[in-house]
């Protein structure tokens, strides 16, 4: 039994958070929300860092990343609100590409693309009618009942649709399931689906309580500077307490994710449950963050003009994202409901 | 990270487990909070001293069995999972006890220690006054310095299960004109010295569960004191970071109640689902205190790694006193109509058990530091926000 990390993972999260500070400053971001540059620029950076290399197989050349070591990189992303085709191509893509037969005769091709920075793949799954990043992608993973679809660009037609968080290029895709691109059906395309669900909403999980951090540092650094009868906000206690809530829905969260991580790693018959568990954590972190981030940021949190709405409405929009934040609580009520499973102390790490 | 526990461990699990099984009382004990509930908690007590497990995590030779936090963790699962009495001597096994491993001298620790563990001696905690709560640095009970001993004068107040106990520790001020957190002393006072008058103070359950305790000359030994003179608020700190930290309320103490309320809830399910909300509190309750379990096993393993726990204890004592009233209110709430009976009443099963729970849970946020003062200490010394 050992929950923790090893120092080579702590280092690494260290290394990208310096990485992504310097290179994915809030005013990059801004530039991206404005539409001033799209997120290529920034992207083709972390590419050439070799990230995008982190979880393919070694046999694709990769660093064969796992998903214990990749809930630090996912808090990094969300604290860096990173766009998202990052993590859906260089984490959850690469996941599922790696689960597939080597018998699919892409699959080799495709790892070794990522590998190389490409960083150009949407992910279609029935938990939502918008496929992420679908107009710009150059390959789609697209789900159909259990099949998965790999297609091309010019095999669908897209019409975006807008989101709250503007560095999310959302879309509906329009295509048609044939047998030539359909690469695995059946049971093993069920699985396929159900982990890659699992790894999308990981994913999410971890990026927003990166965005929970992120957005209780900019109340922190702001209630110690803002001044109201004579001294700083942050001496008040109602403002105090506030932040102290967060924190606190914040560390809870951080074992949470941990343990569900660990859990997808290795397979574990309850992965389904603890990354619903995990995502409802982080979930309550990031709304409690965001809500109490506005309010003690007063008039101007309710502003264009402050780094804090770009990660406030990213928290939003990932709330729903991978799974809506309904159905991962149903999943966790489910099982603790209505499972005949008794739910003894000692049964914290199995599957009973 | 590894989330199995190792053949050595399991097998202590077991050990553990069949212990309990053949020795756990059938008949639930009467509350310690009684003369007669305390006597028989403390011959309970003295069976799992004798069978090596009353103290699992302390040095074998001051009465414990050596086990690393990793096993204490198996233990607390295995105990609470089997509805074992409650820990009558906890104040003192787990505040005090960790204080005198850190800061005891050697002849305190062999002295003190052993027949903590063997609960030989019963303690408690006297560090509030009736000036000196959430502003503990307020005390102004006196311990003047005579040759070798200190005599006490003053007051303490709010001192569980004092009444009952052989001892007690706290603060006293023993340096003259001190203010403040600056000249307080740690002392021990054996409770059957001349001068000491204990007066008992009825708990909201009517129960004589804390006392006030009257110092009126009681002469001590400095051999009494732990650490330096003038230094115990150094001392005691380290004693309230355990408190609140992981010792005091392992996360089986909420893990049980949990599985219990899961199973109430299965139990009333058709009247409980008539408002979807109760589903949604039970749920929320396992899966908090399951959080609770997961962050108590990732602490271990980064104190295991030399980490030290700073003002995230805070949030611990914040995070689990406001579940166990979650999990009380919930189980009211299932209860409905007959949730105020007590356990004596004809149509009272469980009743006795939730009614004790929610009761004792009103109290959670405020002992150990109030949640309140916690929520200061996480952002004064956590977040950096300023003092005033
Ligand atoms: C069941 C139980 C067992 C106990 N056992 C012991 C024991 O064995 N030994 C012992 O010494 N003591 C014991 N105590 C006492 C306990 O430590 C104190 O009750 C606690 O420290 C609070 O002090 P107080 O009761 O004087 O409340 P007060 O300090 O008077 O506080 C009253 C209210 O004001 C709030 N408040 C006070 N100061 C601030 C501030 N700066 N900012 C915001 N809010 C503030 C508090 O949070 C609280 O809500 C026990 C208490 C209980 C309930």
């Amino acid at each position: 039994m050992d929950f923790t990390f090893s120092e080579d993972e702590l280092l690494f999260r260290e290394t990208i958070h310096r990485f992504l500070a310097t290179e994915a400053s809030p005013e990059t971001l801004r530039d991206i929300w404005s539409g001033d540059t799209d997120a290529s620029t920034l992207l083709s950076l972390i590419a050439e860092q070799g990230l995008s290399a982190l979880s393919v197989p070694e046999e694709q050349g990769g660093l064969a990343m796992g998903d214990v070591a990749w809930s630090l990189m996912t808090q990094e992303l969300g604290y860096h609100a990173i766009p998202d085709v990052f993590a859906n191509s260089a984490y959850v893509a690469t996941g599922l590409l790696t689960a597939l037969d080597d018998s699919v005769s892409q699959k080799a091709e495709l790892l070794e693309r990522i590998c190389a920075g490409d960083l150009g793949f949407a992910i279609g799954h029935s938990c939502s009618p918008l496929v992420a990043d679908a107009d710009s992608a150059d390959t789609l993973l697209l789900q159909h009942a259990d099949e998965l679809h790999l297609l091309g660009a010019a095999d669908v037609q897209t019409v975006p649709n807008p989101s709250i968080d503007f560095s999310r290029r959302l879309a509906q895709v329009s295509w048609n399931a044939n047998p030539e691109t359909c690469i695995v059906s059946g049971e093993a395309g069920g699985k396929i689906w159900n982990d890659t669900f699992n790894r999308g909403s990981i994913s999410v999980a971890g990026q927003l309580l990166g965005l929970a951090q992120r957005m209780l540092d900019l109340s922190v650094e702001y209630s110690q500077q803002r001044k109201q009868f004579g001294k700083e906000i942050g001496s008040f206690q109602a403002v105090k307490h506030q932040l102290a809530d967060v924190a606190g829905k914040i560390e809870i969260a951080k074992p949470v994710l941990y343990r569900a991580a660990c859990s997808l790693e290795n397979h574990h018959p309850l992965s389904d449950m603890h990354i619903s568990q995990a995502r409802n954590f982080c979930s309550d972190a990031a709304a409690l963050a965001a809500r109490a981030g506005i309010q003690v940021h007063g008039a101007m949190g309710y502003t264009w003009e402050v780094d804090l709405q770009m990660y406030v409405k990213r928290a939003w929009a990932l709330n729903n994202t991978w799974g809506d934040s309904i159905m991962h609580r149903a999943r966790v009520q489910d099982y603790v409901l209505n499972s005949d499973i008794d739910h003894a102390p000692s049964n914290t790490f199995e599957a009973v | 990270m590894k989330l199995q526990f190792s053949p050595e461990q399991d097998a202590f699990r077991l050990e553990v487990r069949q212990w309990l099984a053949a020795n756990v009382p059938k008949q639930k004990l009467p509350t310690y909070d009684t003369k007669e509930g305390f006597e028989l908690h403390r011959q309970w007590e003295q069976k799992l001293f004798e069978a090596g497990f009353s103290m699992v995590m302390w040095p074998k030779e001051y009465g414990g069995r050596g086990c690393d936090l990793i096993d204490w963790l198996i233990f607390e699962e295995e105990y609470y999972g089997a509805g074992a009495p409650g820990r009558v001597n906890q104040n003192g096994q787990l505040l005090l006890g960790s204080t005198l491993l850190d800061f005891g001298t050697p002849e305190q620790k062999a002295h003190f220690l052993p027949r903590m563990a063997s609960s030989e001696d019963m303690w408690a905690q006297a560090w509030s006054e009736p000036n000196a709560g959430s502003d503990m640095a307020n005390i102004s009970s006196k311990a003047t310095l005579d040759g070798d001993h200190y005599i006490i004068n003053g007051q303490k107040t709010w001192s569980t299960r004092a009444i009952y106990a052989d001892w007690a520790f706290g603060l006293f001020r023993s340096q003259p004109g001190s203010e403040r957190h600056h000249g307080l002393s740690f002392l021990l006072v054996p409770l059957n010295t001349d001068g000491v008058t204990i007066r008992p103070i009825k708990a909201l359950d009517g129960e004589e569960a804390f006392a006030e305790i009257f110092f009126d000359d009681v002469k001590v030994p400095i051999t009494n004191r732990i650490g330096d003179d003038g230094k115990g608020w150094h001392v005691a700190m380290a004693t309230a970071g355990f408190e609140r930290g992981l010792l005091l309320r392992s996360p089986a103490r909420f893990q049980q109640p949990a599985r219990r309320l899961v199973q109430l809830y299965r139990d009333n399910k058709a009247a409980a689902d008539r408002d979807p909300a109760i589903a949604v509190a039970v749920s929320k309750c396992w899966s908090d205190a399951e959080a609770y379990a997961l962050s108590a096993y990732n602490t271990v393993g980064r104190v295991n790694n030399g980490e030290k726990i700073g003002a995230e204890s805070s949030l611990n004592k914040i995070f689990w006193s406001e579940l166990d009233l979650l999990i009380s209110q919930t189980a009211m709430d299932i209860l409905g109509a007959t949730g105020e009976l007590l356990g004596s009443a004809t149509l009272a099963q469980e009743h006795a058990y939730w009614l004790d729970a929610f009761l004792f849970a009103q109290a959670g946020p405020i002992y150990a530091g109030t949640n309140e003062i916690q929520r200061n200490i996480v952002a004064e010394r956590m977040l950096g926000l300023p003092k005033k």
